[in-house]
């Protein structure tokens, strides 16, 4: 069996927060909560999706950071910035495709998602996906994900013309290679037919 | 209005709720545990595994517990935050005396007992032995649920007690007794996965039951569809193949549409009916008319939506059924479960591999606490009051005449109505909270009011211990041992993980010793939780939840064991139901024929909006526990009104607003949640907080004939807009019922 991998995939959460209580509960966040979860936006839809740092292979962050606070460990973890060098700048937080890099204005630093290192580097699991109760976060091998789900994990992404490879993986239906983040003018999102409500109880009592 | 010594702010200053938020120690306490232990959460009846870690005889964290095969490390936000109930400045420390001027006052151990054994022999005396109740939990170990019923009928001699449950699963197990002949689960969470139809009826999963969530989506992974059934689209009806948004109380239009269909379409296993069933006939005669559009117009939903979850479920192979309070809250919900077990019985789609049914229990051992004689009407293995031979058996174990137990009792909400006209006099209460979590709140307050003794067991002044004369502090979950019974019908075990603090005890010495005072300590000896199994499981020998074979030990070494298990070298029984033999003397399904019938009280002009009730994921029941943990009330502080932007907008209401929702009862005044994810015909509220915020002001005191569950799940209200509520109960902390 391979080395285990961190896996999301959206369409499994429910949104009831257990990665985020969890994530304080690490020995080394101590009552912080990195982690992010998303609520799209209740009023449409009761949909969520969780972000953990990705921990790109080239991390932008690190690249952004004028100090050189942020740094990668051999296994490819991208770690909090260090406290001693961390000017607060808050470059990483900008730079961020995946929007994860927090500055914590206590204790004056960035701080992020470490995948659980203190856990991870001692063979245990992160605190988000051992506990996610949907499987939405897991970390396991990539054999057992792909015995175990439908769809491809993922990890190539492109967010305009810029590709990024991260260590962690998504589920997505197996037509998709790569996360193609394109630039879409607003122009063409107020043009058109609205988009259908598939979540809107009301249309569905309409019966068709 | 009923009388508290003082008022609910200054209660509320001293006694909480308030919040924990940081573990004992301090965030940035250094060093290791100084041992972690295995255990189970207490806050829902899957009963997860989870370990703790304790530092100087302190709870200060948790591990995940990925060896326990039901969660495998799996937890949701109560069980990742459950360990800041410890060490928590709310903790009752000493016995306490309700006091006019000064509230509440400390008294001795000593005193506290002999007042309520004084008290209990003074009302017994003058009214009547059963002018005394006892009102327990399904929160409760099996060993402290049968050491109340043992109380209740050995020691105090009253025929009236009866638990919390009666708010849970009473419906479900009515049904299930009736139809399958055993009130259990059938089969175990992991022929979840293996069905490839999945039909969720009225259990709001993801909030609820998160970890079988898991489960769920482990059978869509395998190529399962999913149907649920539900008045919001809750996070597993979002991706649902199916998502029936059935109107609260029409599911049996919903059920009876879909067997009409599958009838006609010859989805029945009609070998199997004629061979191991009965009453098919008669039910089916009921079904010819429930025509899809007659289904509809039951469901209010679109009847084509009928026929596909019978062109879904009908054919399948193998298929799972899953309900829970959403079609058990009703005053027919034991006719709704038996409705929906009807689609699990007519196809033979049960009793093997990957087909079968449950109900998901939702208080903590909301299976175990019904099997060991607390509820009014049983005794311990699942016996029947009323029959002489479980009577016999029982006075034998018990080392008491037949003659001396008491016959049925009232049941929690007519106990309160009891109570509430003078009939019952006085009340020992242990793990329940029913100023919040019954309906028809103002009534209820006002009968505990009334009563001439009250006295709580609590670890926490819930607030419903403020109306108690007495509040006796008991132990938490982590702090004694004993056994439940989880949602599969696994027994497992609780350890006691440290010892209360000083000045609490362990609930079942406090019984023990409140028996002795009452005369009966020679039938109380007991030095040990573990006793008291030990009694149990002789108890429970040769009844239909048989623990005989159960120890504690076999359950630590196969990680819990599934009843019946009838002796010792017997391994359990995961999967009931195999080889078709069903509970019943005859060994077949029983169907019950039951037509639909309307809610005790529908919307009209006056109320012309649904309300239903039901849960938050960081929640639990009346929330004495949840709602004193900090990163639980951030998560979700107060409570909202779910509405739908249609009906918004009729009322001119936009998301944010203060509004008042309002029964013939009583009212509650809270936020507005606009939201898509609801039928515009109905709204919600979350049934956590207490006073001005609980849902159950405006919740109908009606109940299901047979089970005697109250119909949480539908009433009439207006909703209206109103001002920013303002005095003594509005400024109150938001988990304390005041808003912000």
């Amino acid at each position: 069996m391979s080395e285990l991998a961190f896996f999301i995939d959206y369409s499994r959460c429910i949104g009831c927060q257990a990665c985020v209580q969890a994530c304080g509960e690490c020995d080394t966040h101590r009552g912080r909560s990195l982690i992010h979860l998303e609520t799209i936006e209740r009023r449409d839809s009761v949909q969520t999706a969780p972000q953990v740092c990705m921990h790109c292979e080239d991390p932008i962050c690190a690249q952004v950071c004028p100090a050189d606070a942020i740094k990668q460990t051999p296994d490819g973890v991208v770690q909090s910035s260090l406290k001693p060098r961390c000017i607060g700048c808050s470059n990483c937080v900008l730079a961020c495709p995946f929007g994860v890099p927090k500055y914590e204005s206590d204790p004056d630093q960035m701080m992020k998602c470490d995948m659980c290192y203190d856990r991870t580097s001692t063979g245990r699991r992160p605190m988000c996906a051992t506990v996610c109760p949907s499987g939405a976060l897991a970390f396991t091998s990539i054999e057992d994900i792909m015995r175990t789900r439908q769809g491809r994990a993922i990890n190539e992404w492109r967010f305009g013309d810029q590709p990024v490879r991260t260590k962690v993986h998504v589920l997505v239906p197996t037509e998709i290679t790569h996360v193609d983040v394109g630039l879409i003018p607003l122009s063409s999102l107020r043009r058109g037919s609205p988009p259908a409500d598939p979540y809107d109880v009301a249309a569905l009592l309409e019966d068709r | 209005m009923a009388r508290l010594p003082l008022p609910v702010a200054d209660l509320a200053r001293e006694f909480g709720p308030h919040l924990n938020r940081e573990p004992a120690g301090g965030w940035h306490a250094t060093g290791d545990p100084d041992r972690i232990v295995p255990t189970h959460c207490c806050f829902c009846g899957q009963q997860c595994g989870i370990q703790l870690k304790v530092k100087d005889e302190r709870i200060v964290g948790f591990e995940p517990w990925e060896a326990f095969p039901f969660n495998r490390g799996k937890l949701c936000p109560k069980g990742v935050k459950r360990y800041m109930q410890d060490e928590h400045p709310d903790r009752l420390l000493t016995p306490l005396m309700r006091d006019e001027t000064r509230g509440f006052v400390p008294i001795d151990w000593e005193s506290a007992l002999d007042r309520t054994a004084r008290e209990i022999q003074r009302i017994q005396g003058a009214y009547g032995r059963d002018a005394l109740a006892v009102l327990t939990g399904a929160s409760l170990t099996n060993e402290k649920a049968y050491l109340m019923g043992k109380f209740a009928r050995v020691a105090a001699r009253t025929a009236n007690i009866d638990y919390n449950g009666r708010l849970c699963m009473v419906s479900a197990a009515a049904a299930s007794k009736k139809i399958l002949g055993i009130d259990r689960s059938a089969n175990p969470w992991s022929d979840i996965p293996k069905a490839s139809v999945v039909l969720v009826a009225g259990a709001n999963i993801a909030e609820c039951a998160p970890i079988t969530t898991d489960y769920l989506w482990q059978a869509r992974e395998n190529g399962a569809k999913l149907i649920v059934l539900d008045p919001r689209m809750t996070p597993i009806a979002r991706t649902a193949d199916l998502f029936i948004p059935v109107r609260s109380g029409g599911d049996i239009g919903v059920f009876y549409g879909m067997l009409h269909v599958m009838i006609q379409r010859g989805w029945i296993n009609r070998e199997f009916i004629d061979a191991h069933t009965t009453g098919w006939d008669a039910l089916q005669a009921i079904v010819e008319r429930y025509t899809p559009e007659h289904a509809a117009s039951i469901a209010r939903v679109p009847a084509s939506m009928i026929v596909r979850a019978a062109e879904m479920w009908g054919p399948a192979e193998t298929s799972f059924l899953l309900h829970a309070r959403g079609i058990e809250h009703h005053s027919k919900g034991v006719e709704n479960c038996m409705a929906a077990i009807n689609l699990v019985v007519a196809t033979g789609r049960i009793g093997r591999e990957g087909c079968g049914y449950a109900m998901i229990t939702g208080q903590g051992n909301g299976q175990g606490a019904r099997e060991q004689g607390q509820k009014c009407d049983q005794l311990p293995g699942a016996r029947d009051l009323e029959n002489p031979a479980h009577r016999e058996h029982i006075a034998g174990v018990w080392g008491v005449d037949e003659s001396t137990i008491p016959h049925t009792g009232l049941s929690a909400v007519p106990l309160l109505e009891a109570i509430h006209d003078g009939r019952i006099k006085g009340l020992l209460l242990l793990c329940f909270n029913p100023v919040v979590s019954l309906p028809d709140g103002d009534f209820i307050r006002e009968a505990l009011s009334r009563l001439e003794f009250f006295a709580v067991i609590d670890f926490f002044m819930s607030e419903t211990a403020r109306y108690a004369d007495l509040v006796l502090p008991g132990s938490l979950m982590e702090e004694d041992e004993g056994t439940t019974t989880n949602v599969e019908g696994r027994v497992i075990r609780h350890r006691q993980v440290v010892k209360p603090p000083a000045g609490a005890r362990e609930d079942w010495r406090i019984i023990c010793d409140l028996a002795a005072r009452l005369g009966a300590g020679d039938k109380f000896p007991y030095q040990s939780a573990q006793e008291i199994f030990e009694e149990l499981r002789v108890a429970s020998k040769g009844g239909v939840a048989d623990y005989a074979g159960i120890t504690w030990d076999r359950i630590d070494r196969e990680l819990g064991v599934f009843w019946p298990c009838p002796s010792i070298d017997h391994p359990g029984t995961p999967r009931l139901y195999e080889g078709w033999r069903f509970g019943h003397p005859d060994g077949k399904a029983h169907f019950q024929p039951a037509d639909w019938r309307p809610a005790a009280e529908e919307p009209d002009a006056d109320f012309p909006i649904v309300l239903t009730t039901g849960r938050v994921v960081s929640q639990y029941l009346s929330g004495t526990q949840t709602r004193r943990i900090g990163a639980l009330v951030d998560q979700y502080p107060q409570p909202r009104c779910e509405i739908h932007p249609r009906l918004a907008a009729s009322l001119g209401i936009t998301d944010g607003d203060f509004v008042r929702v309002e029964s013939r009862r009583g009212a509650v005044v809270v936020r507005a949640q606009v939201v898509k994810t609801i039928r515009p015909d109905t709204v919600f509220l979350p049934y956590h907080w207490p006073l001005d915020r609980s849902a159950n002001n405006c919740t109908i005191r009606a109940i299901d004939p047979i089970s005697k569950i109250p119909e949480f799940k539908i009433c009439a209200v207006r909703v209206s807009k109103a001002e920013e509520p303002t005095g003594e109960i509005a400024g109150l902390e938001p988990e304390a019922g005041g808003i912000r």
